[in-house]
């Protein structure tokens, strides 16, 4: 017997066939009565579309570029979203606000192109924790079929949510995120208030 | 006579229109089968639950391109499908159907034709049918089709013999009648054959599924080994043929099986319920309601057949022969000495 370092070794049955075995009846009846009980149990099918398929609350989608309280828009075209993206599905062309934009959009820079392309996309998220704005979230939308692949190229006129139709994220904001904002003292805490600046006449 | 030929045309409409509506709707009973013994839901969008399926798949084939390949032999390539389509058919013309009735005096009974050779008839025609796969297979000009027209050829070959000889057997115990609708009348005044030759139906079941070329006999058509084995160079109607002849195979199957060992358009306490029902002999009723339990039957059988393809891994070519030649052979040969025992016993046959 050779040495053996282990004893997890299994040792294979080499035994001959027995007469019922050799026989093979009982073994296909046995079979058999196996497939029939599958007759008696619930199909898991679900009848897409009439029925659909429940998805997890955190599902990860569509994008949606976020306004605050005021209906600006978020988004300053930092870029980090795009370096953070690992499929660089992220491109964008900054500007400066102008004098009379205010409303629209928060800080001095934004973003005026902004495009996803849905086809690089891998919807992993990384852009949405990325963000330091807290302007793009992923929301459980799916994202619809098309036929050429130019219209995959999602620009602001789809990625931006609709002053009147805001999307809800708040379930896409950890604990963690949660508890940071309640410190007070911490300026990244206060409320932006863009009344200040449009009194003091900067823009 | 002229009426004779009458309703032996009506009779011979229904039994063709029956054998291709049953055979259409076992190709969605075949899918809703699986699917129910697979844990999941069949075809069930066209139509309710998926009763128009067949329509769409017919449709789809008429609407398929016809291909003929090029250096194929023009002429065996459409006779191969038509002659298995024929010899399809043609075993049920000797199948009763359900028991004689009278209507205005005379007596017309629910059968083609009922030859006292019909035992004999049905294994010459199952014999020819043989050529159609093979006619099939050689005039694709493609060697994977030859090679499952070789194998095809083979294995229905090798099961008839074992076939042959169990129904020998069934026939000593019917008294040496060759005649169907003896058979199943035997069976009516005492119990059904299957009592008398269990190991002779058991034979005759997998012989059934060896001929009919269903799983898991399907060596010849499998995807895995053969592409399409005989009917790979086939498109549409030809293919159509081909896959409906072999649901009518199925079906026709069923009903000798029905017939031979379960009595056929009887069963038990079938006079008590016409009695009670108030139907006398000859009644059209009792031919409807024996058609209903012979169909019951088949219909049960058409599902084991179903049951044993999706239960049972397929089998490799050396094993196939070897069950068919070297323990068919021999079990059947010991049936057929047993039935002759056990006859001479019950005083049936003399020596």
């Amino acid at each position: 017997m050779a040495i053996q370092l282990t004893n997890r070794s299994k040792v294979v049955s080499n035994k001959e066939q027995s007469f019922s075995e050799r026989l093979y009846l009982p073994a296909i009846v046995k079979g058999m009565l196996i497939t029939f009980s599958h007759l008696f149990k619930k199909t898991p099918t679900v009848r897409y579309p009439d029925q659909l398929r429940s998805r997890a609350g955190i599902y990860r989608g569509q994008h949606v570029l976020k306004r605050d309280e005021n209906g600006a828009e978020r988004c300053t075209a930092c870029g980090m979203c795009a370096v953070a993206c690992p499929a660089e599905a992220i491109t964008m062309e900054n500007g400066e606000r102008k004098k009379g934009e205010e409303h629209l959009y928060r800080e001095e820079k934004y973003a005026t192109k902004y495009e996803i392309n849905m086809l690089r996309c891998i919807f992993c998220g990384l852009c949405e924790e990325a963000c330091p704005k807290e302007a793009i979230f992923l929301t459980d939308r799916i994202v619809d079929a098309e036929y050429e692949r130019d219209t995959f190229v999602y620009g602001k006129d789809k990625l931006v949510e609709k002053i009147d139709k805001r999307i809800d994220v708040s379930i896409r904001e950890t604990k963690e995120v949660a508890e940071f904002k309640k410190i007070p003292g911490l300026k990244h805490n206060e409320l932006f208030d863009n009344s200040k600046q449009l009194k003091k006449g900067k823009h | 006579m002229i009426s004779f030929i009458i309703y032996k045309f009506i009779v011979c409409a229904v039994v063709f229109g029956l054998s291709l509506g049953v055979a259409a709707y076992a190709t969605l009973w075949e899918r809703k089968f699986a699917a129910f013994l697979q844990d999941r839901v069949g075809p069930d969008r066209a139509g309710w639950h998926g009763i128009l399926q067949p329509l769409a798949d017919g449709g789809k084939m008429f609407f398929k391109e016809e291909i003929v390949p090029n250096l194929s032999n023009r002429f065996l390539f459409i006779l191969g499908p038509s002659l298995f389509m024929m010899t399809a058919l043609m075993t049920g013309a000797v199948i009763p159907w359900g028991a004689d009735f009278t209507m205005d005096g005379k007596v017309y009974s629910a059968q083609i034709t009922d030859i006292n050779i019909g035992v004999l008839y049905l294994f010459g025609v199952v014999s020819v049918g043989v050529y159609g796969i093979m006619i099939g297979g050689w005039a694709s000009n493609n060697k994977f089709a030859l090679l499952g027209a070789i194998r095809a050829s083979s294995q229905m070959i090798s099961y008839e013999i074992a076939m042959g000889i169990s129904v020998i057997a069934l026939v000593i115990t019917s008294g040496g009648t060759l005649s169907l609708r003896e058979i199943v009348g035997q069976q009516d005044a005492g119990v059904a054959n299957i009592v008398w030759q269990p190991l002779g139906f058991l034979i005759f079941f997998i012989c059934a599924l060896a001929e009919t070329n269903r799983a898991p006999f399907d060596l010849p058509e499998c995807e895995s080994e053969l592409v399409g084995g005989y009917h790979t160079e086939y498109s549409s109607m030809k293919l159509g043929l081909f896959l409906f002849a072999e649901y009518i195979n199925m079906f026709i199957s069923s009903a000798i099986m029905s017939a031979f060992y379960f009595g056929g358009f009887n069963f038990p306490f079938a006079q008590e319920l016409y009695n009670a029902m108030g139907l006398e002999a000859g009644s059209f009723w009792i031919t409807l309601i024996g058609f209903g339990a012979f169909f019951t039957k088949i219909f049960i059988f058409i599902c084991v057949f179903m049951w044993v393809r999706w239960t049972l891994p397929r089998f490799r070519y050396d094993q196939l022969m070897n069950l068919g030649w070297k323990i068919l052979i021999p079990l059947s040969l010991l049936n057929l000495a047993l039935t002759v025992v056990v006859e001479f016993l019950r005083g049936h046959i003399q020596f």
